[in-house]
């Protein structure tokens, strides 16, 4: 048994714990725990008042119990009573049971604060600390109602001791968090900024954290803080090695404080005082002087400390985005990172770059790295750090690289993790779309998405595709014939069935010609298909046919006898029954003109906000904004509609049962049932299923 | 349940920079789980067990930092337990990382040469150094000089 240190020795804990240790089953465990409440609770209410002692060492037992995975559902009278000792050790136990076994009721709740309070009036800083850390760490509604006034006080007071400070500053800051409504803004708070200047390296470290948070909300109340902690940070970084002592870690003077000061500037624009700027400016210069300098320590620990000033330098450069040679020297040391022999520091290289890539300062600059970044992606054992490395290559396509891009990608897709397919999938179409100069480039990428990872190609992926190929007279051709080719394979994905039938619906009289895809070929090579469809493609297929008979009058006999056999005039399925029957009634009934005219070629599609971003938007959640729309934004979008951030969540038409419809309404559900181009509540009221479903 | 508590504050005040912090052995076990937002013990149990999951199959190709919801876990593992420190994805890898081996470098000084057993048998005081060295989900103390200072003093008190 470790030795125990002198003053709050509590053998009876260690006893206990030893045993518990000792137990053979969970059973025997239950048991030892089960006697040893029992015998807390004879204690408690036994008639004799407990000392303190015993009380602190049975608490303790209480929480140890609780820590163990067992519930407690007494003790917190006693442990309140506990804070009441003048015993430090006492007072330590009581706030830790409370602080870990929050409890609710107010009685009890009202006897915590007025102990807090006596606490933290009691000068002694000890104590202090004890209350303070207790509502830091508990931080509920009613403690904030009881201490918001008082902890800033405490906080600025002349007289508070600087660990005092310390504890102050941050129990404020969960104050805030959790109220911030109960903390307004007051004198306090240019005290507060001034704290940034204290000499004691601790206080302003709380204090950076303090007024980290409150800046957000409150900018004006606190700009001033901007060019202390620009000194601050100054004189840091430029810091002897035996300055700061207690403050340098591994030959890095005060490491935390300055990645928490350079967070700080985060939340402003630049300086506008010139001094300042300068000042600052020459501090990141200094830092990423350093980085080139051989190391101090061969330690990892020099390094990493060393190594996190420099990212969140770089970040600053990052946010300010005005300096270009700082921005260049930022993307030249990441550069180097890139092929460290750490996997830490590539990965951060990689995800820093990332966002470098975006700023027209250092955009070039970073696509120096594409061949470094792509071998990352082929090599690379850990599947977050391959990841980033095609977060990067998104980040740096332009035209210049799209096309070597997205062919690594599509490799890339070939082998990776599931999880994470889906949104590569996303990121291939916007960027085959975005930069597209050859629209048959751009249609074999999402044929090819969808061969490689169909089951991850969404709906925005390949109606995005079709609405292109209907847009684009010059592809429709090229598209026809290659969906036709992608459909020979034996085994291809339902997806490429659904664009394949709608195209060849559309253009298949392009390819007609051939005798290798005349339209008996045709419609038989997608009907080969049909039986191992969803029901959804399937209703598509049959759109698809009744295109045919229209395109190709020599297929209608056939086509037809498929529309009449029972498997689709007596389909279980509601949808795919009435198409039948009306598709059937229809090639029956209509003349030539009537059913060229209904089943016209779908005209181009008007300018439409493209769901896909906004559905890769969703997937990477809030923040990963910034990344895709600045890098992807491109004056003179170069389709209808093109690549659009936008708020637009997707625009799914809600499965609801499809009413008759006649020719004309018909007509109009098949130009307009496209399920991209409607906001909920637009659709027309004749149903919603949508036609490519 | 999780996704929303672990959301930042609606009002948009800046939320914890630290959501938690564990230590666990190799078999699962925790040695100490201090938290700094509020989850039931149910979800609480379900964290350590997620986290656990994650961190126990990574080795040294991987790196220190793991995705985890919608959070990032800074790890590092010392003999037979894990250090974790879970926090937003926007905050210094490297920073935290550090800031974990502080931790332990401050617990093997305080304890002489700290082993589990340690943790356990002092569970109570642990607490202490980590509410030394961390509050309200920030950094609170860094150097190990005055860290084991203060730490020595509590300890001589009564």
């Amino acid at each position: 048994m470790p030795a125990v240190s002198k003053g709050d020795g509590m053998r009876g804990l260690a006893v206990f714990i030893s045993d518990i240790r000792n137990c053979k089953s969970k059973e025997a465990e239950i048991k030892r725990i089960n006697k040893e409440l029992a015998n807390i609770r004879s204690k408690f209410k036994g008639d004799k008042a407990l000392d303190g002692y015993s009380k602190k060492k049975y608490v303790c037992k209480l929480l140890f119990i609780f820590l163990l995975g067992h519930d407690i559902d007494f003790g917190h009278m006693e442990a309140v009573n506990l804070l009441s000792s003048n015993k430090y050790t006492e007072k330590q136990i009581g706030y830790l049971f409370i602080s870990v076994l929050v409890n609710s009721n107010s009685e009890l709740i009202r006897l915590i604060n007025n102990a807090i309070k006596n606490d933290l009036a009691s000068r002694n800083p000890t104590f202090m600390c004890l209350a303070l850390h207790c509502i830091a760490n508990v931080g509920s509604r009613e403690m904030a109602e009881a201490f918001a006034s008082e902890v800033p006080r405490v906080l600025v007071a002349g007289d508070t001791m600087d660990s005092v400070k310390q504890s102050a500053a941050l129990c404020l800051l969960r104050l805030y968090k959790t109220s911030p409504d109960l903390v307004p803004m007051g004198e306090w708070t240019s005290r507060v900024v001034h704290l940034l200047n204290d000499q004691h390296m601790g206080v302003v470290t709380a204090a950076v954290s303090l007024i980290t948070c409150l800046c957000k909300k409150n900018p004006d109340d606190f700009k001033t803080c901007v060019s202390l902690a620009v000194s601050r940070l100054s004189r840091i970084v430029s810091s002897a090695s035996t300055d700061l002592q207690d403050y340098t870690y591994y030959f890095v003077p005060a490491p935390w404080l300055s990645v928490k000061l350079l967070r700080l500037l985060q939340s402003y624009p630049p300086p506008e005082d010139a001094a300042v700027k300068g000042r600052l400016v020459e501090c990141l210069e200094t830092i990423l002087n350093k980085a080139q300098e051989p190391p101090k320590s061969k330690k990892v620990q020099h390094s990493n400390a060393k190594n996190a000033i420099l990212f969140e330098a770089i970040s600053l450069i990052i946010h300010y985005d005005s300096e270009p040679n700082l921005l260049v020297r930022a993307c030249n040391q990441l550069g180097q990172f890139l092929q460290h022999r750490e996997t830490n520091l590539r990965y951060l290289a990689l995800e820093s770059m990332c966002t470098l890539a975006s700023s027209e300062f250092s955009h070039e600059a970073v696509k120096t790295h594409i061949e470094t970044v792509i071998n990352a992606l082929k090599t690379e054992r850990d599947v977050s750090v391959r990841q980033r490395a095609a977060d990067l290559l998104y980040a740096m396509c332009d035209r210049t690289n799209a096309k070597q891009i997205v062919s690594e990608m599509l490799s890339y897709l070939e082998t990776a993790d599931y999880s994470i397919r889906e949104e590569i999938v996303l990121k291939v179409a916007i960027l085959a779309e975005k930069y597209a100069v050859d629209y048959s480039w751009y249609v074999d990428t999402i044929l090819n998405l969808i061969r490689i990872a169909g089951d991850y190609v969404s709906e925005e992926v390949w109606y995005r595709v079709i609405q292109i190929v209907i847009n684009r007279d010059d592809v429709q051709g090229y598209a026809a014939k290659t969906v036709f080719e992608a459909l020979q394979a034996p085994a291809c994905h339902e997806n490429m069935v659904k664009v394949g039938g709608y195209i060849l619906g559309e253009f298949g009289n392009l390819i007609a010609g051939d005798p290798r895809s005349s339209p008996l070929v045709q419609f038989n090579l997608l009907h080969s298909k049909f039986h191992l469809c969803s029901v959804a493609t399937r209703a598509l297929l049959l759109s698809t046919y009744i295109k045919f008979i229209n395109l190709f009058p020599e297929t209608k006999g056939t086509i037809q006898e498929v529309l009449r056999s029972d498997s689709q005039i007596r389909n279980a399925d509601v949808e795919l029954q009435q198409r039948a029957v009306e598709y059937l009634k229809l090639s029956s009934i209509a003349s030539t003109d009537v059913l060229a005219t209904v089943l016209e070629e779908m005209p181009p599609f008007p300018e439409r906000e493209s769901s896909i971003l906004a559905k890769l938007k969703k997937k990477k959640g809030p923040g990963a904004g910034s990344e895709l729309d600045e890098g992807k934004k491109e004056p003179g979008a170069e389709l209808n509609g093109g690549i659009e951030p936008t708020a637009s969540t997707t625009l799914r038409c809600p499965p609801q049962r499809r009413e008759p419809a006649s020719g004309r309404l018909l007509r109009q559900h098949l130009r307009h049932a496209w399920p991209g181009s409607w906001h909920r509540g637009q659709l027309p009221q004749l149903g919603s299923s949508c036609f490519l479903r | 349940m999780f996704i929303t508590c672990l959301k930042t504050n609606q009002d948009g005040a800046s939320s914890c920079k630290i959501r938690f912090i564990l230590i666990q052995n190799r078999a699962g076990k925790t040695r100490l789980a201090k938290w700094y937002m509020q989850f039931d013990d149910d979800e609480k149990q379900k964290l350590i067990e997620e986290v656990h999951a994650v961190v126990t199959v990574r080795d040294a190709k991987h790196t220190n930092f793991v995705e985890f919801r919608n959070f990032k876990i800074i790890y590092r593992r010392y003999a037979g337990l894990y250090f974790c420190i879970c926090v937003d994805v926007n905050d210094n890898n490297l920073a935290y990382l550090e800031a974990i081996h502080n931790f332990v470098e401050v617990l093997n000084e305080y304890f002489h040469n700290v082993c589990e057993l340690d943790l356990v048998f002092n569970f109570y005081k642990v607490y202490t150094v980590v509410d030394e060295m961390f509050l309200a989900g920030e950094i609170r103390e860094t150097s190990q000089t005055k860290v084991l200072k203060q730490l020595l003093m509590l300890q001589s008190l009564e």
